[in-house]
C-alpha cells in the first residue's frame, strides 16, 4: 500500500527543465534513495516535496491528501518531516529543547507566555530522544555537538511531527563512516516501527546501496531508472551518467 | 619519480561548521604536471582546493608551496605566490566587463616567466577576444569558464587550481578547455584539477589522485587507473 | 509656477549635499558590509574643519576651495584611521557590535568637535565670488546652490569614472560583489577596505564643508545628516551610486515640496517614502537581494531557568533595592528610578533583538509613545496618575503592532531601517503636531498622584511595576513563546520547517516589545513631570540598543545590567565633566573591542570556566 504517490511531477526555471516528469510511489516502512549526477534535478525534486518550490504540474499525495502547491508549514502538518544536507537544528537550546519545540508546534501550543515550556511535553521528547540514541545528552545545548549526533537530533525533531513521510536530504554528508551505517540502520529501523516513508538522496554509494529498497535515478531532470539496487547497479544508461564516455 | 614536488599536502583536514569534510588527504603535484584529483560528488575535491586556497575557515594539515608553507596565509597571500584558482561555480563578477574581469585578476609577472596579457590569452580563447566589452553576467556558461580561467590566469600562475573545469559544459566546450589546460602544460604551468569525468581527465591529466570520503585512496598514472576496473568501480562508479 | 521653479532648484541644491554624503556611506557599505553610524560625525567634522580653515585664509577664492578640499581630506584620513585601530578588528564580528562600535565613535567625535569648537553655532564665511544670487524666471535664487546644483552630477561622473576607468574601482566593483573571489585573485582586502574608508569619509567631508557657507555649524549635524543619508542609501539601495544619486533627488524634492503641501508633516513624508519603497521594493529602487544572509550572531549557550541560588540572588537584590529609600537621598532616588525605567526599557528591547534576533533602530517609538499617551490623558482628559501609566502600555502597544506588521516583512538590515523609519514618523508628528502635542515645548505637569509624590514612593512604584514586567517578561521567555520566537532566531529554515510561522511570532514580539518599552515610557513621563519629543528620538534608540549590548544578548539579566551601567556610567561622567560623552564613546569602543560578547556574557563564561564549565562554552573544532 503506497503512502507516497507522485505523479508527473514539473519545474522548470527560466527555459530550463529542472523537474521534467517525475513519478514514483513509496510504501509505508519503504526507503527510497533518489541519486543522480550534479545538476540531475534531486534538489529540486525535494523542494517540490517539502513545499520550498511549487511544481508547475503534477501532483504530490500523501495518504491520499494532494500536497503540491502548498506552502512548508501546511505540508509539514500533513505529516512530511525532514532533515537537512547541512544541519539545521536550534542552536542555542537544548537538545531536549528543540524536540520539545517541535512538540510545541505540533499541538498548537506556541503562543503561551505564562507555563515554563521546559515542562511540557518533557517525556514524549525525552522517549523520541532515547529513540535516536541522544537520550543521555538531553541537556546539552545543540551548538556543542558533534556532527553525528545533530543528524540524531534532527532525526528526532522530524519524528516529532510524527510524519508519514521523511525527506533526508544527504542524510550521512560529513559524517564519520561508521556513523553514516548507525544512522541509516537507526533510519530505516525507524521507517520499519513507524509505518513511515522515507525519501533520501545520497552521494556515499554505500549508504545508497546499502539501505534503500528502491532507487531513482535522475539524469537532466528525467528519472532513467528505477529499481531495486541490484537491477539499478547493473543499468547501462546508469553506468553511463556516472562513468561519462568511457562506460 | 621526478624531481621536488611544486605543491605537497599531508593529512589535510576541513571543516564546514561542524561537518567534517576532509579527514586527511595527501597529494603532490610536481612542477610542469597536471594532476587530476578524482571522486564522487560530495567526496571532498572541491573542499581540497578550497583549503589549498586559504578559502576555508577551519583546517589543519601541512600545506607546502614552491617552498612556503601555505596554511597560515591569507588568501590573497597565497594567490601572490603563484596559486591560481579558478572555482567550480566560475563567480565571474557579473557586473564587470570581460575586460575588468581580467584587470581584476591582474598580477605583476613572475621573473623569468612570460607575462599574460589580455592579448595572449585572446589567442588563448578566441571567443574572448570578441566579448570585450560584454559583462560577465550576460556571457554563457562555457564563455564564463572561459572568462574565469583567463582572469586567473591574469595573474601569472605557477600552480593552477581548476575545479571541475568540465562541469556543465557543451561537449565542444569542452574540448576547448581540455586544448586549453594541454597548452598551459606545454607552457610549463602545473594544474591541480578537481574532475568527475574520467574521459575529461583522461585527456589532459598525467596522474590522478581518488579521494572518497574525505581521505585520498588511490594515487597513481592516468594509464594505470584507465586499467585499474577494481579501483574506478570502487572509488567513482555505482 | 516660477515659485515652483526656484522651489524645485532648492531642492536639487539639497540633494547635492545629500548624495555627497550618501555616496560615501554606499560605498563604504558595499565593500566593508558595515553600517557606519560615524559617517554622519565625519560629516560634521568635514564643516568644523572646513569653517577654521576658511575663517584663516577663506577670503580669496583659491583660499576658500583649497580649505574645503583640505577638510575633505583631514576627514577622509581619519576615516582610514578609523578603519585601520577600529572596524578592521571587526570585520567578523556581529553586525550589532560594529554598529556599536561606530556609535562609540559618534560619541567622541562629538565631544572631540565641543571640545576644539565649542557648543555654540558656527556661522562661516560665504564662498567668494558666489556671495549673490541671479535671477531665475523673476524670483532671486542664491549662486551658491546653482553651483551645488551643478556639483552634484558632477560628482556623479567623477565616482562612476573613478569606479569605472581605474584599476582601483574595478576592484572596489568587484569586491562589493564578492570579497572572497577578489582575495583569490590576490587583491589585498585590508588595503582596499583602508582606501575606501578614506574616500567614503572625505566625501562626508566635503559634504559638510560645502555646507558652511549655507547654514551655521553645530553639534547636531551628525545625527541628523546619518539618519537622512541612510534613507538615502536605503532607498536607493545597498551599495548602488546611481542609486544614492536618484534617491537623493527624490528626496530633495519631497522636501523642497513637502514643505508647500503638507507642512505639518514635511519631516514625515521622507520616512514614509521610505517605507513605501521598502516595502514595495524590498532592495531599494536599485538595490539586489543580498548575497547570503547577514552575519548573524552565533548562538550563544541555552537560557537556563534560575536554580534556587540565582533565584534567591534576584530577591535579595530586589529586597536590597526596595530598601534603598530608607539610606538614600532624593537624588540617588531620582537616578535608580530611572535606572529601573531604563532596565524596562532595554529589556523590552532584548525581547526582539536578545530572543527575536531583529535589531531595532526605532525602539524609543513606543517609549516615548507611552510618555505621550500617558502625558495628553493626564492633560487633555485630567486622567489621575494610575490610569495614565495603564494607557500607555496600551497606546505604545497599538502602535508597534501597526509598525510591527510592516517591519517583519523584512530581515536583517532593512527591518532595522523599517524601524528607524516608524520611529522617525512617530517623533516628527510629536514634533511638528504643535496643536496636540505642544511641538519641542513638549508637555508639562505630568506629575504623579499625591499619593505618590514622595521621591520614594514613586520609586517603589516604579520598581513594583517595572520589575513586575520584567518578571512577566522572564516567563514569557522560558514559556513556549520565548521557545519559537528564538527558534525563528537560531534557524529561520528549521522553525518553517516544524510548522513555526516566524514571522506572526516576530510580529507579536515586537508588539509586546513596543507595549513593555510604552510602559517604561508612562514612568518616564511622571518620574520627570513632563515629556519631549527627544525622548522618542534616534539617540533613545541607539542608548537603548547600546544597554542591551553593553548588557550582552545572551542573558535575560543582560540589559537590565547594561541599563544600570550605561546610565551610572552617563550620570557619573556627567557629574564629573563635561566630555561624558567622550568618556562613554572610549568605554563603548574599548567594551566592543576587548568584549564581543558583551558585560554579563563574559561575566558568565567566567563564571562557567571557574566551575569547570558544564558543556556551555563553545567546543572549537580544529
Amino acid at each position: 500500500m503506497s503512502r507516497l504517490v507522485v505523479r508527473d511531477l514539473a519545474r522548470a526555471f527560466g527555459g530550463v527543465q529542472a523537474v521534467d516528469g517525475v513519478s514514483f510511489a513509496l510504501g509505508a516502512g519503504e526507503l527510497l534513495a533518489l541519486i543522480g549526477p550534479n545538476g540531475a534535478g534531486k534538489s529540486t525534486c525535494f523542494n517540490l516535496l517539502n513545499g520550498q518550490l511549487r511544481p508547475d504540474r503534477g501532483s504530490i499525495r500523501l495518504d491520499g491528501r494532494e500536497l503540491a502547491g502548498l506552502p512548508p508549514r501546511r505540508i509539514w502538518r500533513l505529516g512530511v518531516g525532514r532533515t537537512f544536507q547541512i544541519t539545521a537544528t536550534f542552536a542555542s537550546m537544548t537538545v531536549r529543547e528543540n524536540v520539545q519545540t517541535v512538540l510545541l508546534s505540533r499541538h498548537r501550543c506556541l503562543s503561551g507566555l505564562w507555563r515554563p515550556a521546559a515542562s511540557r511535553f518533557r517525556d514524549e521528547a525525552q522517549a523520541l530522544l532515547d529513540r535516536v540514541g541522544m537520550g543521555t545528552q538531553a541537556e546539552r545545548p545543540c551548538g556543542v555537538l558533534a556532527y553525528g549526533d545533530l543528524k540524531r537530533v534532527e532525526l528526532a525533531m522530524a519524528l516529532a511531527g510524527d510524519p508519514g513521510l521523511l525527506l533526508m536530504d544527504e542524510p550521512t554528508a560529513g559524517m564519520a563512516p561508521g556513523e553514516r551505517q548507525e544512522l541509516m540502520a537507526l533510519t530505516a529501523a525507524l521507517a520499519h516501527d513507524r509505518r513511515m516513508a522515507v525519501l533520501f538522496t545520497e552521494h556515499d554509494m554505500d549508504v545508497v546501496f546499502g539501505y534503500a529498497d528502491r532507487i531513482l535515478v535522475l539524469d537532466r531532470g528525467r528519472p532513467i531508472a528505477e529499481g531495486a539496487p541490484a537491477a539499478v547497479r547493473a543499468d547501462p544508461r546508469v553506468r553511463a551518467v556516472y562513468l561519462g564516455d568511457e562506460a | 619519480m621526478t624531481g621536488e614536488s611544486l605543491l605537497s599536502v599531508r593529512g589535510l583536514e576541513a571543516w564546514y561548521g561542524r561537518a567534517h569534510i576532509l579527514a586527511g588527504v595527501d597529494l603532490e603535484v610536481r612542477p610542469g604536471e597536471v594532476l587530476a584529483l578524482m571522486g564522487r560528488n560530495g567526496a571532498g575535491k572541491s573542499t581540497t582546493l578550497k583549503a589549498i586556497m586559504g578559502l576555508v575557515a577551519q583546517r589543519r594539515g601541512t600545506i607546502r608551496f614552491a617552498g612556503h608553507d601555505l596554511t597560515g596565509l591569507p588568501t590573497h597571500r597565497i594567490a601572490r605566490l603563484g596559486v591560481g584558482y579558478v572555482p567550480e561555480d566560475r563567480r565571474v563578477f557579473t557586473d564587470l566587463t570581460v575586460r575588468e574581469n581580467l584587470e581584476v585578476g591582474r598580477q605583476p609577472p613572475r621573473p623569468g616567466v612570460p607575462a599574460w596579457t589580455p592579448e595572449r590569452l585572446c589567442d588563448l580563447f578566441p571567443n574572448l577576444a570578441e566579448l570585450r566589452g560584454r559583462r560577465g553576467g550576460h556571457m554563457s556558461g562555457g564563455e564564463q569558464q572561459m572568462l574565469t580561467l583567463a582572469r586567473t590566469l591574469m595573474g601569472n600562475p605557477a600552480l593552477l587550481l581548476l575545479d571541475e573545469p568540465s562541469e556543465g559544459l557543451a561537449p565542444r566546450i569542452v574540448q576547448q578547455m581540455a586544448a586549453a589546460v594541454r597548452t598551459l602544460k606545454a607552457q610549463g604551468l602545473s594544474v591541480l584539477l578537481s574532475e568527475q569525468n574520467l574521459a575529461f581527465a583522461g585527456a589532459v591529466a598525467d596522474r590522478a589522485v581518488v579521494i572518497e570520503k574525505g581521505c585520498s585512496r588511490w594515487t597513481g598514472s592516468m594509464a594505470a587507473l584507465a586499467e585499474d576496473e577494481a579501483a574506478r568501480r570502487a572509488w567513482l562508479a555505482l | 509656477m516660477d515659485f515652483y521653479f526656484v522651489q524645485f532648484l532648492s531642492g536639487l541644491a539639497t540633494a547635492a549635499t545629500l548624495f555627497l554624503v550618501s555616496s560615501g556611506l554606499t560605498v563604504i557599505f558595499g565593500v566593508t558590509r558595515i553600517v557606519n553610524f560615524a559617517h554622519g560625525s565625519f560629516y560634521m567634522l568635514g564643516a568644523y574643519v572646513a569653517w577654521s580653515l576658511v575663517e584663516r585664509w577663506g577670503d580669496t577664492p583659491p583660499g576658500f576651495w583649497g580649505g574645503v578640499l583640505l577638510a575633505a581630506v583631514t576627514v577622509g584620513v581619519l576615516g582610514a584611521v578609523m578603519e585601520v585601530v577600529l572596524l578592521r578588528r571587526l570585520y567578523r564580528s556581529p553586525e550589532l557590535f560594529q554598529l556599536l562600535a561606530t556609535f562609540g565613535v559618534v560619541l567622541i567625535v562629538q565631544d572631540a568637535a565641543s571640545w576644539l569648537w565649542g557648543p555654540e553655532d558656527l556661522l562661516g564665511r560665504r564662498a567668494p565670488l558666489l556671495r549673490g544670487s541671479v535671477e531665475v524666471l523673476g524670483q532671486p535664487f542664491p549662486l551658491y546652490d546653482l553651483m551645488l546644483i551643478v556639483l552634484g552630477p558632477l560628482v556623479l561622473v567623477a565616482l562612476l569614472l573613478l569606479f569605472h576607468r581605474t584599476r582601483w574601482g574595478t576592484l572596489v566593483r568587484a569586491a562589493t560583489r564578492d570579497r572572497e573571489m577578489t582575495a583569490a585573485l590576490g587583491v589585498d582586502q585590508a588595503k582596499l577596505f583602508t582606501s575606501v574608508l578614506f574616500l567614503g569619509s572625505a566625501l562626508a567631508g566635503l559634504g559638510g564643508a560645502l555646507q558652511v557657507p549655507r547654514e551655521a555649524v553645530n553639534l547636531h549635524m551628525d545625527m541628523a545628516m546619518v539618519v537622512e543619508a541612510f534613507v538615502v542609501v536605503v532607498v536607493g539601495g545597498m551599495g548602488s551610486l546611481p542609486g544614492a544619486f536618484v534617491a537623493s533627488l527624490l528626496i530633495g524634492q519631497l522636501q523642497a515640496f513637502g514643505i508647500l503641501v503638507f507642512p505639518q508633516i514635511t519631516l514625515v513624508l521622507v520616512f514614509l517614502f521610505m517605507a513605501v519603497v521598502l516595502v514595495l521594493r524590498p532592495y531599494g529602487l536599485f538595490g539586489r537581494p543580498e548575497e547570503g544572509p547577514p552575519a548573524g550572531e552565533a548562538p550563544g549557550p541555552p537560557l537556563r531557568p534560575d536554580g534556587p541560588r540565582a533565584a534567591t540572588v534576584s530577591l535579595v537584590l530586589l529586597a536590597a533595592l526596595a530598601a534603598v529609600p530608607l539610606v538614600a537621598g532624593d537624588y540617588a532616588l531620582i537616578v535608580l528610578t530611572e535606572v529601573v525605567i531604563l532596565a524596562l526599557l532595554a529589556s523590552s528591547l532584548h525581547l526582539l533583538t536578545g530572543l527575536g534576533g531583529l535589531v531595532s533602530f526605532g525602539h524609543a517609538a513606543w517609549f516615548g509613545l507611552g510618555a505621550y499617551g500617558a502625558a495628553l490623558l493626564v492633560r487633555d482628559a485630567g486622567a489621575p496618575m494610575l490610569p495614565a501609566l495603564a494607557a500607555a502600555p496600551l497606546v505604545a502597544g497599538l502602535g508597534a503592532l501597526v509598525a510591527g506588521w510592516f517591519c517583519v516583512r523584512r530581515s536583517g538590515l532593512y527591518f532595522a531601517m523599517l524601524t528607524l523609519a516608524f520611529a522617525q514618523i512617530v517623533w516628527s508628528v510629536t514634533f511638528q503636531w504643535y496643536a496636540v502635542t505642544g511641538g519641542d515645548n513638549g508637555i508639562l505637569g505630568v506629575w504623579p498622584a499625591d499619593w505618590a509624590s514622595s521621591k520614594a514612593v514613586y520609586y517603589e512604584l516604579t520598581l513594583l511595576l517595572a520589575g513586575g514586567t520584567l518578571w512577566l517578561l522572564r516567563r514569557a521567555a522560558f514559556a513556549p513563546f520565548g521557545y519559537a520566537l528564538r527558534a525563528g532566531r537560531d534557524s529561520a529554515l528549521r522553525a518553517e520547517a516544524v510548522g513555526i510561522d516566524v514571522r506572526h511570532r516576530q510580529w507579536m514580539a515586537f508588539t509586546l516589545a513596543g507595549a513593555c518599552a510604552g510602559l517604561a515610557g508612562g514612568l518616564y513621563a511622571f518620574a520627570h513631570g513632563s515629556v519631549f519629543p527627544t525622548l522618542m528620538a534616534v539617540p533613545v534608540s541607539v542608548d537603548a540598543l547600546v544597554m542591551v549590548l553593553l548588557g550582552g544578548l545572551r542573558t535575560l539579566a543582560g540589559p537590565a545590567a547594561g541599563a544600570a551601567l550605561f546610565h551610572g556610567l552617563e550620570t557619573e561622567a556627567m557629574r564629573l565633566t563635561d566630555y561624558w560623552r567622550l568618556v562613554l564613546g572610549l568605554v563603548i569602543v574599548v567594551l566592543v573591542l576587548a568584549f564581543p560578547q558583551g558585560v554579563v556574557g563574559f561575566a558568565r563564561s567566567l563564571w562557567d570556566r571557574r566551575r569547570g564549565g558544564n558543556g556551555s562554552a563553545a567546543e572549537p573544532v580544529a
